[in-house]
């Protein structure tokens, strides 16, 4: 496949990038069983003292939470067997975990710990056992009683291009979703339920209670803050979130996961994602968290060679991992592999102001002048004067530039530097 | 069991359009090529050399200063080749060599790498260059001098400075075909305006130029010279005239739409290429000039950051 997408050779129009459609024949895929240790990614306190609360050889069950430091933050294990290993993780943009390894074993035990909190359906106990269910439900987000939701959105559209994972949940788990719907009702007072689907799926939902809104085809409209903007006219003001202004965007497998959490008893534990091979035919796959990327993509079939990129997520959004030992978490809804021929190569080459990123750009940021400041290390700059907090992270500007800057990269940089900086400062105040 | 492949980390997005620098360069060479071979046609070999002395010398101040500079290698994008064979195309024919040299480096080293090289000009190098071999050497600039020793089967005076010096009445005999075919006296590559509008046309096509600052550039310049032809159509040409002759068409399709001394939004690029095409017509009509209009490209070169202070409101802005 071609990850370089050449223009047409009448250049003038704007880039037409597509969302992939479902596609028309797909059965559930058989889940993969882990080969080896599965692998699970424990948020770490920034102390790096923090002992954690379990050892290795400490038996788990399937389901059980593992809380490592005491402070919230939780895994729950997909597998029953035994720790093998607790090792320092580093992250992205300065985030620290813990990979906890888990060695699978029989017979299959599940964890019963949620079938008490089950009776009794309540925000508070989905959040203690939910937040890393497959789409990463983040369900403290309801929780908040300074700023209420009133609508949850639940997204069966996918956010990036090739990718159709939430499109295949929401087709073929309407009834967990109807479920997870009718528990986060209950228990959040949220007032309305919108259904994100594919413009031309609108009719197919009619089982499911909510409105159901279609979303374009093209590329980035299914995005919360333009989807905010475009289809519900509320335009996220700069710097503040879509849960500021009530509404809560969720997979439509994070809602499934709650559904059958309290269906079942059972904390899911099994994630689906859409795989994209270097042949370029996506494939879908089921996978337990924790499993290697790389005993995924063998079982598709998939090749890999020295060089190449491993994409987690789509090819305008998604993150580069360095290995394929990395493993699928909660929110992993997309593997790509991109070639190394075909991979592109970004560049320190000056902004030649041709514009073609201002035009691009949904949320109509002047990027030829804020590259400039951001070049340059001015973030409060660019946040103050040219709108950096409007931006929603869609990647077209850098997929347009004439001159391979990594602008998106520069924008994320950016927003985490201000972010880590406010936080120091009122830390320090 | 665990796989030791080497891969590479990068960043989002990992897929990219293909555009690049170097190829919008070629596709502007490409452009303005028909418009230059013409002149090569209508004034022979010194045509030739001037406009491969242009761009060969913009080519070697650009290496020799970002060498000199220890700045990263820019040559390869072919932008000092687009500005030579731009400045090439607006000279007379019968230019001497160290004229153009010395023009390529001011177009070069002074307009483009003293302000920072490739996307750090505010002025088109070309029109900086043009301009300041204007002040300096007027005579050589002059077409009617420069061309003196050329005998052509049409009249053999540049028809901006005919119309400055005797009114209307001294253009009154050429036919507007003519000189949209490149039956007049001018630049080495200004005189035929059907291959600048073709050029121009691809460009736009291509999308490597944006319609918005040509169209409002001749538009500006068609409103401006109409209202002095209404007031004295003795003294001041039509429209149509103003359009076919000169630097016009040059300088609405290669000029004035250079990117990094142009606007990028829509209501500034509008803006500028009228405000760029009325004054471009005040120079000719009421300036001292017979033929301004890289003065009028600079005037909007310099307006330009200003202009694209008029933007869309972005997404969620909050005041």
């Amino acid at each position: 496949m071609r990850m370089m997408r050449t223009k047409s050779f009448w250049g003038a129009g704007r880039p037409h990038l597509e969302y992939a459609p479902l596609p028309a024949r797909i059965d559930r895929p058989e889940p993969l069983r882990p080969s080896g240790p599965v692998t699970l990614l424990h948020p770490r306190p920034a102390e790096t003292r923090a002992i954690p609360a379990a050892k290795i050889g400490d038996a788990v069950k399937n389901g059980q939470k593992l809380s490592l430091y005491g402070n919230g933050d939780y895994v729950t294990s997909p597998v029953t067997g035994a720790i093998t290993a607790l090792a320092p993780f580093p992250g992205n943009f300065g985030r620290n975990y813990t990979a906890v390894s888990i060695a699978p074993a029989r017979p299959e035990v599940f964890d019963d710990a949620f079938q008490a909190v089950r009776q009794s359906p309540s925000l508070a106990a989905a959040a203690d056992f939910l937040a890393a269910a497959p789409g990463a439900p983040g369900l403290q987000r309801l929780a908040d009683a300074g700023r209420p939701i009133k609508t949850l959105v639940v997204c069966g559209v996918d956010q990036d291009l090739l990718v159709f994972t939430q499109q295949y949940v929401l087709a073929a788990r309407g009834h967990d979703i109807q479920r997870g719907i009718r528990i986060l009702k209950e228990t959040a007072g949220i007032e309305e339920v919108v259904i994100l689907t594919r413009k031309e799926a609108v009719q197919g939902f009619g089982h499911i209670v909510g409105r159901v809104v279609g979303v374009e085809h093209r590329y980035p409209s299914a995005l919360p803050p333009l989807v905010m903007a475009r289809l519900f006219g509320r335009a996220v003001p700069a710097g503040r979130t879509c849960e500021d202004l009530g509404f809560c965007f969720m997979s439509a497998e994070a809602v499934a996961a709650v559904g059958v959490a309290f269906g079942t008893g059972r904390i899911p534990t099994t994630k689906f994602l859409t795989v994209i091979p270097r042949d370029g035919i996506a494939r879908l796959a089921e996978a337990p968290i924790g499993t290697r990327i790389g005993d995924v993509l063998q079982r598709l079939g998939a090749a890999m060679s020295e060089g190449d990129r491993l994409v987690l997520g789509g090819p305008m959004r998604g993150t580069a991992v360095f290995s394929l030992d990395h493993p699928v978490q909660p929110d992993t809804d997309a593997v790509l592999v991109v070639d190394a021929a075909a991979a592109l190569h970004v560049s320190d080459y000056p902004c030649i102001n041709c514009g073609e990123c201002v035009r691009v750009c949904p949320a109509r940021m002047q990027i030829n002048l804020l590259v400039r400041y951001l070049e340059a290390g001015k973030f409060e700059e660019a946040e103050g004067s040219y709108d950096l907090g409007s931006c929603v992270e869609c990647g077209l500007c850098s997929y347009v530039c004439v001159s391979k800057i990594p602008i998106l990269q520069y924008i994320t940089l950016a927003k985490h530097e201000l972010a880590r900086t406010r936080r120091t400062e009122s830390t320090n105040a | 069991m665990p796989d030791r492949k080497k891969l590479v980390v990068a960043y989002a997005p990992f897929w990219h359009n293909g555009s690049r620098i170097t190829d919008r360069s070629l596709q502007i060479v490409l452009a303005a090529l028909p418009a230059a071979l013409f002149g090569v046609y209508r004034f022979g070999i010194p045509a030739l050399g001037v406009l491969a002395l242009a761009v060969s010398s913009a080519v070697l101040w650009e290496l020799a200063f970002t060498r000199v500079a220890k700045r990263p290698a820019s040559v390869g994008d072919g932008t000092a080749a687009v500005i030579g064979l731009l400045f090439g195309m607006m000279l007379p024919a019968t230019l001497p060599w160290w004229a153009v040299v010395t023009g390529t480096f001011l177009a070069i080293v002074v307009a483009r790498q003293i302000y920072g090289g490739v996307g750090a000009n505010t002025f088109n190098p070309a029109a900086v260059a043009i301009a300041i071999l204007m002040l300096a050497w007027k005579q050589r600039m002059d077409l009617d001098a420069a061309l003196v020793n050329y005998a052509f089967d049409f009249p053999a005076a540049f028809p901006l400075a005919a119309v400055k010096a005797f009114g209307t009445t001294a253009v009154k005999d050429l036919p507007l075909m003519d000189l949209f075919l490149g039956r007049q006296v001018g630049g080495i590559g200004t005189t035929c305006g059907a291959a600048l509008l073709a050029g121009g046309a691809y460009l736009i096509l291509k999308g490597v130029i944006r319609w918005e600052i040509p169209i409002s550039f001749l538009a500006g310049m068609a409103a401006t010279a109409a209202v002095f032809h209404a007031v004295d159509p003795v003294r001041f040409a039509s429209p149509a005239f103003h359009l076919l002759t000169g630097f016009t068409l040059i300088g609405a399709f290669f000029l004035a739409t250079e990117d990094s001394s142009s606007p990028v939004n829509f209501i500034p690029m509008l803006i500028y290429g009228a405000v760029v095409g009325s004054i471009a017509v005040l120079i000719r009509n009421i300036g001292v000039f017979a033929e301004g209009l890289v003065f009028a490209v600079l005037v909007g070169n310099l307006i330009h950051p200003l202009l694209d202070k008029i933007r869309p409101r972005a997404l969620g802005k909050v005041e």
